[in-house]
């Protein structure tokens, strides 16, 4: 639908129909459909994985491309007026507020586990009774033995453990070793993406496409680290999602962390590809680049977060 | 600008690729009232088997199904849709906008939920059936002793909360971006206002139910212990972590409810509205105090003494922004000149009935008597007041209120009239007495009792099924509405203000292309 200005207001592109979003729905759902049935076939021991799920999820990152691309298509043809391109700023902007609600429910159960549960279970404070049916468990942090084994090395019934074994691991994580290299990693590619941001606000291209390279390498790193430290945890240190609180609130918040530097590295992969293969962006018009630059920030200070929660405290 | 005014594609494909936000508040509209009839057939098998003492239809297991997806399709399926279709609807157009600001993105959180429901409907037909945990799937009900089912509940949880957050990111950026020149916020209409806030709670506590039922699946699937204490964890943890999303939840289906009737009072009334400005303070006030009131849904599972005296004190707070509203509307129909047509007969039962399930939610905020009370019918039927005759009544309030605009055809007064009494004898029959058996300790989701419940539970029944039916006749007046009937003017009601009333009826396909001039 082409609008043309008039009486004084740029008027705002709706696009007539699209099929983006049916199609978006259909990948998603089978993605989910695909994955939902491949765990229970796990669990079961009826089957592997579900053919659903990759081809669901390779379907459905072809429409999201396929989508960016029109979005992309309609802002280069000039159809997208000031006023829409403060919309996408906003969503993206929103969108990362539900991201950082998402870590905070985890944050929330860490502290909780730490401040009240854990000491609970161990006989201490208010709600020290739980330890009745706990007994000979003694609250520890990095917990070093769970309830579980501390009831079974007093020699008492084993109660309630029919959700699993909890193993508690041998050791945990040192925060001075791979942590806070990652960190050194994490905080300095977040300080390299601002200068390629500044680049590309100065026009300098060449400094633009190197600093996202450094930037990129660095996210890279980062996470070949944490794969390192992951398989360290599980072979080495007996650290897995089965430690008890322990093990699974350090899997969940630095697995999903680790997901969301993955999905921020490829956007700014996908940013780079752009403005090397492509020549967008150009110094006032570069939403999607500062978009995913907010992102990246994103998960840098969810990282300094996590650094802080999970490894040092 | 002429080329902008043609109509909508033909056919099936209009619906899929459309997008339009009067398309896509039709569909919400029409999904919204499909759930409520699926899961209002699943009210009745549960009134039936209520009906009398002992076990007659079900068995237990299939009872704790029918009340589990009753509150599950209800709340994610015909009151939240409800709301996000009136808001895609209404909100364009009552601030001047051309469409909403992310339009294909608002056609995508429509499709999401059809797809999200056709899967938790499909687990009714799965090995150990459909989730039996209740809506609130408490772990470890929803984790260690769950039907395999759960991961599909869990994932389908997931997609409702994306639809959620997309749609709210949608609503936000409308509101904030799309506002015609002079529109300034506090010149908003109340139902936009209360959409503005509604929005950006959704934003906030929907990705924390997406983070209770992920740490859900990893207990399930990948030997984590987050709410099993024999690794560590805390059962408990589960609800603190479903009420910090839970509680707001339930302003997120009350907050626009207390826009559309701060919308249809003043109309009726031929007023403005009294205390605008109040009414946004007092919305905000209640929407940060949803945050900080959770746990006064677990007083009885043991808490420190601290905690209870805080989310007691904190909880009774928000009965006063809550009386701001209800006073003020009081004050708008004061001395108006009222007449009484459907919109108006739900705003004013809503009020009333509203204050009610606000009263006795007031009498569960307290602590120590909340130990009585607690799991009980009581608590049924004060959840039922305020999501029934609260949200549900002003979702038909607004409905009737602005289906002429849709139509283009005034809908029958008579019938629609009808559909109000007979809805509004049936609630209060269905709910009120269950009160009496609350207190008197009849506990909830239970497929039996004792016998001296049995009246009091045969009226309910009674009532269910009066509410149940009278939804038929509702039918009939939207189908009528829809096939004909007198032509609405553009204002439509005589006493209407705001720039919906100025855009002919029914509502051209595409409005306001040329932003409105607000003064």
């Amino acid at each position: 639908m082409a609008h043309g200005p008039s009486g004084g207001h740029e008027t705002y592109y709706v696009p007539e129909s699209s099929k983006l979003p049916i199609f978006a729905t259909v990948g998603l759902g089978c993605t989910i459909l695909g994955a939902a049935n491949t765990l229970n076939q796990i669990k079961a021991g009826t089957g592997g994985m579900s053919m659903l799920l990759p081809v669901g999820f390779a379907f459905f990152i072809f429409v999201l491309w396929q989508w960016f691309a029109t979005t992309i298509r309609e802002n280069m043809a000039g159809l997208n007026s000031a006023q829409l391109k403060r919309s996408y700023v906003m969503g993206m902007q929103w969108f990362i507020f539900s991201e950082v609600m998402f870590f905070f429910a985890f944050f929330f159960a860490l502290a909780y586990v730490r401040m009240l549960a854990v000491p609970w279970l161990g006989g201490e404070g208010d709600r020290g009774i739980s330890n009745q049916l706990w007994s000979g468990f003694a609250a520890n942090w990095p917990m070093m033995q769970t309830p579980q084994e501390a009831v079974e090395a007093a020699g008492g019934a084993q109660l309630m453990a029919k959700n699993g074994i909890f193993t508690s691991a041998k050791e945990v994580v040192d925060w001075t070793t791979i942590p806070l290299l990652n960190t050194a990693l994490l905080v300095a590619s977040s300080v390299t993406v601002h200068f390629a941001h500044t680049a590309l606000k100065a026009g300098k291209r060449q400094a633009l496409t190197l600093w996202l390279l450094v930037t990129l390498a660095l996210g890279f790193v980062f996470v070949g680290f944490q794969a390192v430290e992951y398989h360290h945890a599980y072979t080495d240190l007996g650290l897995t999602l089965a430690s008890g609180i322990y093990g699974s609130t350090f899997f969940l918040l630095t697995g999903f962390h680790g997901f969301h530097v993955c999905l921020g590295a490829v956007m700014l992969t996908v940013m780079f590809l752009r403005a090397t293969t492509k020549g967008h962006f150009t110094p006032e018009d570069h939403f999607g680049f500062e978009a995913a630059s907010w992102y990246w920030h994103f998960v840098d200070v969810v990282w300094i977060c996590l650094f802080l929660f999970v490894y040092i405290l | 600008m002429g080329a902008d005014h043609h109509g909508p594609a033909k056919g099936l494909t209009r619906w899929l690729f459309t997008t339009n936000h009067k398309d896509i508040g039709s569909m919400y509209l029409w999904f919204s009232f499909a759930m409520f009839l699926l899961g209002g057939s699943f009210a009745l098998v549960i009134r039936s088997e209520l009906f009398q003492p002992g076990l007659q239809l079900v068995r237990p297991e299939f009872f704790n199904q029918m009340t589990t997806m009753h509150g599950l399709v209800m709340v994610f399926g015909a009151i939240m849709p409800a709301w996000v279709g009136l808001a895609n609807w209404m909100v364009p157009l009552m601030i001047g906008a051309p469409d909403m600001a992310l339009p294909r993105m608002n056609n995508w959180s429509f499709w999401i939920l059809p797809f999200a429901f056709t899967m938790l409907s499909l687990t009714f037909f799965m090995d150990g059936g459909a989730p039996n945990f209740g809506w609130t799937f408490y772990a470890p009900l929803s984790t260690t002793y769950a039907p395999p089912s759960v991961t599909y509940f869990i994932f389908a949880v997931h997609l409702m909360g994306m639809s959620s957050i997309m749609g709210s990111i949608n609503i936000i950026a409308t509101i904030m971006n799309m506002r015609a020149p002079g529109m300034t916020y506090m010149k908003m209409p109340m139902f936009v206002w209360t959409w503005f806030i509604t929005a950006f709670l959704l934003i906030a506590v929907m990705p924390v139910l997406a983070g209770a039922v992920t740490m859900m699946l990893f207990d399930i699937h990948f030997g984590t212990s987050f709410f099993s204490a024999a690794g560590g964890g805390d059962p408990v943890l589960f609800q603190h972590v479903f009420w910090f999303f839970g509680h707001p939840e339930v302003y997120i289906m009350i907050l626009p409810a207390f826009g559309v009737v701060s919308e249809v009072l003043p109309t009726f009334s031929r007023k403005p509205l009294f205390g605008y400005s109040s009414m946004v303070y007092a919305t905000a006030s209640i929407a940060f105090l949803s945050f900080v009131v959770w746990a006064h849904h677990m007083y009885t599972v043991g808490m420190p003494i601290a905690g209870e005296l805080f989310f007691m004190y904190a909880t009774m707070l928000i009965a006063v922004p809550t009386g701001v509203k209800v006073f003020n509307w009081i004050s708008t129909m004061f001395r108006g000149s009222m007449t009484f047509e459907t919109p108006m007969l739900f705003a004013i039962a809503f009020i009333i009935l509203f204050t009610i399930g606000g009263l006795s939610g007031v009498m569960l905020s307290l602590a120590p008597l909340d130990f009585q009370y607690q799991d009980t019918y009581f608590v049924v039927a004060h959840f039922h007041y305020v999501l029934v005759q609260g949200a549900l009544f002003s979702i038909y309030c607004g409905v009737y209120y602005w289906l002429p605009k849709w139509t283009g055809h005034m809908y029958d007064e008579t019938l629609a009239k009808t559909h109000f009494w007979m809805t509004f004898i049936g609630v209060n029959t269905a709910f009120f007495p269950m009160h009496f058996v609350g207190l008197a300790g009849m506990p909830r989701r239970i497929p039996d009792y004792s016998l001296q419940f049995a009246d009091f539970n045969m009226l309910s029944s009674i009532g269910a099924f009066i509410t149940g039916f009278s939804q038929l006749i509702f039918v009939v007046v939207l189908l009528k509405c829809i096939k004909g009937g007198k032509s609405a003017t553009d204002q439509v009601w005589d006493g209407a203000q705001g720039l919906e009333w100025t855009v002919p009826s029914p509502a051209p396909y595409h409005t306001f292309t040329i932003p409105p001039q607000v003064r």
